[in-house]
């Protein structure tokens, strides 16, 4: 066991996958620099530059050619430096990445790992703090995995990077370092779609995954402390979803708060809110709770704090479910 | 602008020495027939409703069966919705392009071993594939290369800078083949770029650039040929520009008298790829009106065979459709799967 951050134990997990000689690692910037974040600081050292490859800057060609070698038999690990330039290679990752196995009926596929740094909360340029998880998990074909810890982060790379379908593996920037654990040393694989119960309780089940985590969990602290009996669920993967952990939490508790870093409208946290409502409806005693980014543009550095929701934000929202 | 490499004129007389043998020329020629009678029943079947828009390419079979004459059979063949005539030629069996047609995801299905990729439908995404399997195959260090058939509406894409960048920086072994044939749709070459020949792009990727007559097996082959060694050879990437026409509408749901004189696609006709093949053919003695006919009896039987095997299958049902969005359905997946059979 050793402490990690979630940047150290990603790229412990990327140095047991190339020790497979079929992964191959690609981005701009990902071998001689070890990435924009250094997640992938060593890597070029150890596997060479065939494996580790700095690439043009040209996000649809790192995707449309991690496809190409995807489809002809290599486990390649593609990685894009922000969310917000993930955008030229969408064309790939839902018209070709997510439909081939459709399209040739299994006879093709494209095992690939896409790794998208994601979110606000740095104070970084325009274009770097967006969360679009949504338009992944929209599509169809797509597995969206979203650790939020080291121990998750590893074990969830290792299975994305095993998985027999393309995978896009989204890394929480602010947690990158905030966030440390022991972790195992040797390799280990999680199963992907299956949710953590953090912490169990009786009164009301906070929701949330990746980046959030972080201030969920610090708001079920403050609640614990004020004696609500807190159940924090950490989805992990939201495509697939693990909604009968979420719905069998619910009806235990009654309550429920979602809690999303994305845009408010039509993110996933409405496709949680749907599922409760088909499912846990009876059960409830109390509206459930979305805390949200807002239906604006993330704002630059100075009014950043107005946007991600905070702990404030989420007792709040809590509060209003303990007593409505 | 480069003269275009030609080596079988329209005339069927040849310059210099074709590399293709006598054989292996009778064999492309047949499938070049093969081809068209596959193209035209195509067209035919659109029209009576038994197949979803058809994406004809008569006037493209030496492009198409030249290029891939090139090729070993277990090379990649990254192509487009137009260039079936190269698909079946490296492999793709007939019936499954028929069943694609018909709008039936089994169709992308070509066999085990044959490396051809379903054919792309949007424009342009698909040569990057090609740049990364032949990555891959180099990485493997398992000699094979990839063919990527496009047409000149494609190098207007974002896409088609990126395939050839990489292509060329990772020296993949890949030849990039356009078949110029005039339209994209509605849109004539002079629309798509200023330059004064596709080719003329390469000089900007550092990697070579050929231009070709089309029309011309002989020389699609030759070129390709040389493009494959290269590749083969680690030596990297080639663009060709095969110069053809498209003789026929975009697709089945087109009408080029809106935007294009018929004068042009007639003389297009009088430069036909097949007729050249079989006035040289039968100058060297290999060919005659008997064999013609043989062949072309032979190619309908083929492609009723592929038709009946194709229409013979049973549409894929309800269940059927979630089946092949991940290698084994999501909870959720199955979840819709017993709703749409309970609710229809």
């Amino acid at each position: 066991m050793a402490e990690r951050t979630i940047a150290q134990a990603i790229n412990d997990g990327l140095a047991e996958a190339l020790t497979a000689p079929d992964v191959v690692l690609l981005g701009e910037d990902v071998g001689a620099t070890g990435g924009v974040f250094r997640v992938s600081d060593g890597l070029l050292e150890r596997f060479g530059a065939e494996r580790v490859v700095d690439t043009p800057v040209a996000e649809s060609g790192i995707v449309g050619a991690a496809f190409g070698m995807a489809v002809a038999g290599l486990r390649p690990i593609a990685e894009i430096q922000f969310m917000g330039f993930s955008t030229p290679a969408f064309d790939q990752v839902i018209n070709h990445v997510a439909r081939i196995r459709n399209r040739s009926r299994h006879r093709f596929t494209a095992p690939l790992v896409l790794r998208i740094p994601y979110g606000a909360g740095i104070g970084a340029a325009e274009h770097h703090s967006e969360s679009w998880e949504t338009l992944y998990v929209h599509t169809p074909g797509l597995k969206v995995v979203v650790p939020s810890r080291p121990f998750d982060a590893k074990g969830l790379l290792a299975a994305a990077v095993a998985d027999p379908d393309p995978v896009v593996f989204l890394e929480p920037i602010r947690s990158y370092r905030a966030v440390k654990e022991e972790i195992p040393d040797e390799p280990y694989m999680l199963p992907i779609g299956v949710a953590t119960v953090e912490t169990e309780g009786s009164d009301v089940t906070l929701i949330s995954w990746g980046a959030m985590m972080r201030e969920t969990r610090q708001a079920a602290a403050v609640l614990a402390g004020r004696g609500v009996s807190v159940e924090v669920i950490d989805l992990r993967t939201l495509a697939p979803w693990d909604a009968p952990s979420v719905v069998e939490s619910v009806r235990k508790t009654g309550r429920a708060v979602v809690i999303q870093e994305a845009a408010r409208s039509v993110g996933f946290g409405s496709e949680i809110v749907a599922e409760l409502q088909e499912q846990a409806l009876y059960a409830l005693l109390a509206p459930i709770e979305r805390v949200t980014g807002w239906d604006t543009v993330v704002p630059l550095r100075r009014a950043e704090q107005h946007y991600v929701p905070g702990v404030e934000r989420i007792l709040s929202a809590v509060d209003r479910t303990l007593t409505s | 602008m480069t003269t275009p490499l030609q080596i079988l004129a329209p005339d069927g007389t040849v310059r210099g020495e074709p590399q293709l043998s006598p054989e292996a020329a009778a064999r492309a020629y047949e499938a070049m027939v093969t081809a068209r009678v596959y193209d035209r029943k195509c067209s035919a079947m659109q029209r009576q409703g038994r197949l979803a828009t058809y994406a004809p390419f008569e006037g493209q079979e030496a492009s198409q069966i030249g290029s891939v004459a090139a090729l070993r059979a277990d090379d990649w063949l990254v192509a487009t919705y137009r260039d079936a005539a190269a698909m079946w030629y490296q492999g793709y069996g007939m019936r499954n392009l028929i069943l694609g047609r018909t709008g039936d995801e089994r169709g992308g299905h070509p066999e085990e071993g044959v490396n051809v990729l379903p054919p792309s439908i949007t424009v342009g995404g698909h040569m990057i594939h090609a740049v990364g399997a032949a990555w891959a195959e180099q990485i493997k260090g398992s000699g094979r290369i990839a063919l990527t058939l496009f047409g000149d509406g494609a190098t207007s894409e974002g896409d088609f800078h990126e395939a050839m960048n990489f292509a060329a920086v990772f020296a993949t072994p890949t030849v990039l083949f356009c078949q110029d044939n005039g339209w994209a749709i509605s849109m004539p070459r002079e629309r798509q770029t200023a330059a004064a020949s596709l080719a003329d792009k390469a000089i900007g990727y550092g990697m070579p650039g050929v231009v070709v007559d089309g029309n011309d097996l002989f020389a699609v082959h030759a070129a390709t040929s040389a493009a494959a060694e290269r590749a083969r050879s680690g030596d990297g990437p080639t663009f060709i520009e095969a110069l053809t026409y498209r003789v026929g509408p975009h697709t089945t749901t087109d009408d080029p008298g809106r935007y294009r004189d018929d004068a042009e696609a007639a003389l297009w006709r009088e430069r036909d790829p097949l007729q050249r093949v079989r006035l040289h053919l039968e100058t060297t003695g290999a060919w005659d009106e008997d064999r013609q006919q043989a062949v072309e009896a032979a190619a309908t039987d083929l492609v009723e065979e592929a038709v009946a095997a194709a229409e013979a299958l049973e549409p894929l049902g309800p269940g059927d459709i979630f089946a092949a969005t991940f290698a084994e359905a999501t909870p959720a997946l199955e979840a819709q799967r017993r709703r749409l059979e309970r609710d229809g």
